[in-house]
């Protein structure tokens, strides 16, 4: 494994491009781009030098990396699930299905840097044992899935997927997949079921994808940002990427910063940086004005105060000990005029929105959570509708087939928790803490 | 009912899947038709489930699901406007504002030279650039503010 410099790569205050390495180049999302900072070298390493799948698993195991689209599940346990010598097709998915509010990375590597999600996932498809992947992007991002398209035709025509890529007697398909706008398609069972050609109604479990996926083979299904820090670490070893983030949290992690900020954006940075250094680069709170509050992991995850947020730490366990959780990094910034009755509104009607129906407590209980709302900011609040809230949010979560009623019930109990008297505020004058107008 | 070429876009994502697997391409299928003839009508959507050999009702479930697509008809331009939290906390509000009073309709409606349709949208994915609206699905104009949706409309023949 190459080393080259990484040791001072551990810096708390600055941004180290993994997934994003060629964002800064010129044609940043070409072939040639991709080529020039070594790309598709290791794959061909791995091919000529017939390294074994159990080798690179124990390096990505050592690597720490764990899956980042919002589950935090340790990348190199999950690829040993799948036997790689099994017979008959195989199949990796990549879940860039981003509808989770405040995300917004996946994206940006597709768009800047798709030859290294395509390297990423050539490199998973040779450790499982899969013959076809497919990229399922989000619905309304449709100018990345045709740019992404145009990769895909690139890559094919340099033989950097197809038939036995680069001569090496390793064959794999990959292809795009669009979505048309459901949120609960990034769940990754409904998301087999829509590359099906069905509703995206998530599935059971067990049986896990691993066993029985799509056209019920085993299927291995990962975010667009784990694939893509695969041919970082297959470089630099895994050692160094853990070196970069701290203890549970290996390398680096896209944020993206959204809302209140003066410079919205995605920044790869070392896990374990603390939230104020993140709010330092991204220009703070926009105009001037004070931090109220943080989302950090997109709605599923619990909002926290300003002064919870400004003592975390960006790691799984810093967030934890927080009340929170990375999520997936998708970091919601509310200054102090913010309104968390009417903020909290607009994410329940986004759960009952995008509730699949098919179970029961999560299509009547989010519609139900946000009737009440709607209610309190209508100027029709009762006292007992906090509990209320409580009480139905409590009772959708655990309760479902997947985890969006859980995430449904998380902003309801955290906004209560933390901001209980703007509610109190708001159903006993009829209108928010916020609004000075008498 | 398809004409040639949405056919031949069609079987190009057939390609995708294996060949016993034709109902993979349903979505793609009803977005090619849809971009084709501006929203889906029932006769349609069982002409793509025929081409796919797959049940009517399995790919009236498939339109009815997905919330890109449309089953009334919808405006030459469909401008849809994302109002979840990223946007609505960089005041997506007033773009919506700005555009019910400028095309004198609410959201699900078409203007009456069925020019513009306004459609309220969920979380596109692009946050970082909110406010964000879309045009006809697959064209997308960030960092909105009225005068800015202005240009663009006034650039829509």
């Amino acid at each position: 494994m190459l080393n080259n410099n990484l040791d001072n790569a551990r810096k708390d205050n600055e941004i180290v491009p993994i997934c994003l390495r060629t964002s800064n180049l010129e044609n940043s999302s070409s072939l040639q781009t991709y080529l020039s900072v070594g790309g598709y070298k290791q794959i061909q390493r791995i091919l000529k030098e017939k390294i074994s799948p159990e080798k690179l698993i124990e390096e990505i195991k050592i690597s720490g990396l764990r899956g980042r689209g919002g589950a935090g599940f340790p990348t190199g346990i999950k690829w040993s699930f799948i036997p790689n010598n099994s017979a008959g097709t195989k199949y990796i998915v990549c879940n860039s299905d981003e509808g989770e509010p405040g995300t917004f990375k996946d994206r940006e590597i597709i768009k800047k840097n798709p030859h290294q999600l395509i390297e990423g996932m050539t490199i998973a498809a040779y450790i499982m044992g899969a013959q076809v992947g497919y990229n399922y992007i989000h619905g309304e991002i449709w100018e990345e899935y045709e740019s992404f398209e145009k990769a895909l035709a690139e890559a094919k025509k340099a033989n950097f997927l197809g038939k036995s890529i680069c001569g090496l007697g390793f064959d794999f398909e990959l292809y795009a997949f669009h979505g048309y706008g459901a949120y609960i398609c990034g769940e990754e069972t409904a998301l087999i079921e829509s590359i099906e050609g069905k509703k995206g109604q998530p599935r059971f479990k067990p049986p896990f994808p691993a066993t029985y996926g799509i056209y019920g083979r085993p299927t291995n299904v990962n975010n667009t940002e784990t694939y893509a820090t695969i041919p970082w670490i297959m470089q630099n070893g895994g050692e160094s990427f853990a070196n970069i983030g701290v203890e549970n949290s290996g390398g680096t992690k896209i944020f993206s910063v959204s809302g209140h900020i003066e410079k919205p954006g995605n920044y790869e940075i070392p896990m374990g940086m603390p939230f104020k250094t993140l709010l330092e680069l991204s220009g703070g709170v926009w105009k001037g004005r004070k931090l109220k509050a943080v989302i950090p992991g997109g709605p599923s995850t619990p909002v926290l105060p300003a002064a919870e947020i400004m003592k975390a730490t960006l790691d799984y366990d810093g967030l934890k000990n927080s009340g929170s959780s990375v999520g997936a990094g998708s970091l919601i910034v509310m200054d102090e005029t913010t309104c968390m009755v009417t903020t909290l509104k607009r994410l329940s009607y986004f759960f009952y929105e995008e509730s699949c129906g098919q179970c029961t407590p999560c299509r009547e209980g989010t519609g139900w959570v946000y009737r009440v709302i709607k209610r309190i900011v209508d100027g029709n609040g009762k006292p007992e509708d906090i509990d209320l809230l409580l009480d139905v949010s409590k009772k959708i979560s655990g309760r479902t087939i997947c985890a969006l009623g859980d995430a449904a019930a998380v902003p309801v109990l955290s906004f209560i928790k933390h901001f209980k008297d703007e509610f109190k505020y708001f159903i006993k004058n009829g209108k928010s803490m916020m609004d000075t107008n008498s | 009912m398809l004409t040639k070429i949405t056919r031949k876009k069609i079987d190009s994502e057939l390609k995708k899947f294996p060949v016993d697997q034709k109902q993979s391409a349903i979505i793609a299928a009803l977005q090619i038709i849809q971009t084709e003839n501006g929203f889906l009508t029932d006769e349609l959507i069982a002409f793509a489930a025929d081409y796919l050999a797959m049940p009517k009702i399995a790919a009236m479930e498939v339109a009815t699901f997905y919330n890109m697509f449309e089953l009334k008809p919808a405006g030459k331009y469909k401008i849809s406007v994302c109002t979840n939290i990223s946007c609505a906390l960089r005041e997506a509000d007033d773009i919506v504002c700005h555009l019910r009073k400028k095309l004198n309709i609410d959201f699900n409606e078409i203007t009456k030279d069925s020019k513009f349709s306004l459609k309220e949208s969920e979380c596109m994915g692009a946050c970082g650039g909110a406010p964000l609206m879309t045009i006809n699905n697959h064209k997308m104009y960030e960092f909105l503010t009225p005068q800015k949706v202005d240009q663009i409309l006034e650039e829509l023949d």
